[in-house]
């Protein structure tokens, strides 16, 4: 088991508090959801608990080792990170870009090893990227593209997957669809951590909500116990009805 | 055709030297340049291709090929293909420190002083251009900041010519400026070599972390880069071979970023697998823009840096107009 926990943790930048004694954890095996407004401290929590920012306070462990002390190497080696901005300076084509997922194993582009080989091709079929290898980047599609990033983190064979709103801008059927890939990730022994912004799509796959509303964790749980319309008011200022796992946003409150 | 690439630029680079043995004011046949090279044939060919065709064919590769390979390290670590030692104001520093060197004379004292004088304006040049890069994403700001810091080394330059205390001195400082490969001795490159092969070997073995920030830098930190490290790394060998080749030929403008274009296309936009190939094109069109600098009628030799400027400039304009707006 590899599991992502923090205790709490604080993040302070030039006086103000963007994450604020949050505690929480993620393990393989699970698919958890992180919801709440912009700016409530999202992917600040994420760069945090992964030791990619400094904290101000707290600790954040990967499989038990303190993340702030980690090497870039063995930190991808137990999680990959789908950062919310992905620019791709080249025009590279897919197979390079999903190649690059391995480099924590030392792969280098253009001499891979077999096992490289072999992760690159499952993560390429996974994503039901075969057609797309050889193409450039720079020809995708926005959904097309988002598939490319999750190759490239699946190919990386981490336990965990880190995604800071890997669904933004993509399309219902995209999002459906690379949300049912990480779900199937984690049916194969992995744990994700997934920012999103539908609380729908959030309550369909995740099996717990972690809410976050102005730098603190207002809840943690599943979507069953969690969702509520007092909790849309609450966290994300909107009137909403709830019935079982469908919302209804009436408007801003 | 990718695999090829490599040998084919290799062989391209020794032709060139070869050609460049032959032609000249007093054009040698190549039985006589090859018998030269093997060490037989007349003394007066064993001069011309020993003392003063070869370290000078010699001296135009190792400058294009340095130049070249800290474009390509460049262009990889700011993800940006306009990156060059030239258009970031890095040659300009190196130039204006060594001209510096040889205004106070200090050259004389020890040889050695004019490489490590350019390498250090090189490196401090480039750790400046780092230093804005890491704050600003945007690709305009860092071409402004080498701009401005081309126009203040210029300045500097300026203000050296302005205090010259002889007509000499002054036409010293002219000729290291614009660039010139003329009348380099095996000498000279032995002094800067060992710069150039540190600095190469650091971009060499660094290289791996190019490719990774492909993926910008946050997902390559995430993926197992060492963002700091590499860019240390990179800064030092792309500034140590920068100087080196600013130490043994002046600022030569342009090579450097329009290799790197050239090749990536052939290297699937992989900056780590363009470092190669970019040396080795950038050596092979600078032994050519010599020999055409050498053979042309001209009253006064043109010099290297000006003919590399006059070609270069135009072709950086065109890049840049055709280049595709990213998302900055």
């Amino acid at each position: 088991m590899t599991e992502l926990a923090a205790q709490s943790l604080r993040v302070v930048r030039d006086g103000t508090t963007l994450v604020d004694d949050v505690s929480f954890a993620c393990q393989t095996g699970e698919l958890v959801a992180l919801l709440g407004p912009n700016g409530a401290g999202k992917s600040t929590l994420l760069r945090a608990a992964l030791g990619i920012v400094p904290i101000s306070g707290g600790t954040a462990t990967l499989a038990g080792d303190d993340t702030q002390h980690l090497s870039p190497m063995v930190r991808a080696q137990r999680a990959s990170y789908l950062p919310q901005r992905r620019p791709l300076a080249w025009p590279s084509p897919v197979r390079d870009v999903v190649a690059l997922g391995r480099f924590s194993h030392g792969a280098a582009l253009g001499r891979l090893s077999a096992a490289d080989q072999h992760a690159v091709d499952a993560a390429i079929s996974a994503c039901d990227l075969d057609a797309l290898a050889q193409r450039g980047t720079d020809t995708l599609s926005g959904g097309e593209l988002a598939r490319a990033h999750f190759a490239r983190a699946f190919a990386a064979q981490a336990p965990l997957l880190i995604a800071d709103e890997p669904v933004a801008a993509l399309d219902p059927r995209h999002q459906h669809r690379i949300m049912q890939l990480v779900r199937d990730f984690v049916a194969n022994g992995g744990g994700a951590l997934v920012v999103l912004h539908d609380v729908a799509l959030a309550a369909r796959f995740a099996d717990r909500i972690l809410w976050m509303h102005d730098g603190r964790l207002i809840v943690d749980g599943t979507p069953a116990e969690t969702l509520t319309a007092e909790r849309m008011a609450q966290v994300y200022g909107v009137s909403a009805t709830i019935e079982e796992d469908r919302v209804h946003i009436k408007g801003a409150l | 055709m990718t695999r090829l690439l490599t040998p084919t630029l290799a062989l391209a680079a020794v032709v060139a030297i070869i050609a460049a043995c032959l032609l000249g004011s007093t054009p040698l046949e190549l039985s006589r340049v090859l018998a030269a090279l093997a060490g037989g044939a007349d003394a007066g060919d064993r001069i011309v291709v020993w003392s003063i065709r070869l370290p000078r064919a010699l001296s135009a590769f190792c400058v294009g090929a340095a130049l070249g390979l800290s474009g390509a390290a460049l262009q990889g670590l700011l993800r940006n293909p306009l990156a060059e030692p030239g258009v970031l104001g890095v040659s300009a520093s190196a130039s204006m420190a060594a001209t510096f060197a040889l205004y106070y004379g200090l050259v004389t004292s020890n040889p050695w002083i004019l490489p490590i004088a350019a390498i250090v304006g090189a490196v401090a040049a480039t750790a400046l251009i780092l230093f804005v890069a890491v704050r600003t994403t945007s690709v305009v700001t860092l071409i402004l900041v080498g701009v401005g810091l081309s126009s203040f080394a210029g300045a500097l330059m300026s203000l050296l010519m302005n205090l010259a205390p002889n007509p000499f001195s002054l036409s010293d400082m002219i000729n290291w400026m614009l660039g010139s490969v003329a009348n380099r001795s095996f000498d000279d490159l032995l002094f800067c070599a060992p710069f150039m092969v540190v600095g190469a070997l650091i971009l060499f073995t660094s290289r791996r972390g190019l490719s990774a920030l492909t993926l910008g830098e946050e997902a390559a930190s995430g993926i197992g880069l060492n963002l700091r490290r590499q860019r240390v790394l990179v800064v030092l060998g792309a500034g140590l071979v920068t100087g080196a080749a600013v130490a043994l030929a002046g600022a030569i403008g342009f090579v450097g970023i329009i290799a790197p274009h050239v090749v990536r296309p052939w290297v699937n936009h992989d900056p780590a697998r363009s470092l190669l190939p970019s040396a080795l094109l950038a050596g092979v069109l600078l032994i050519i823009a010599d020999i055409g600098v050498r053979v042309m009628p001209t009253d006064n030799e043109l010099k290297l840096g000006v003919v590399a400027a006059l070609v270069g400039a135009p072709a950086f304009i065109w890049i840049a107009s055709r280049r595709r707006a990213l998302v900055d």
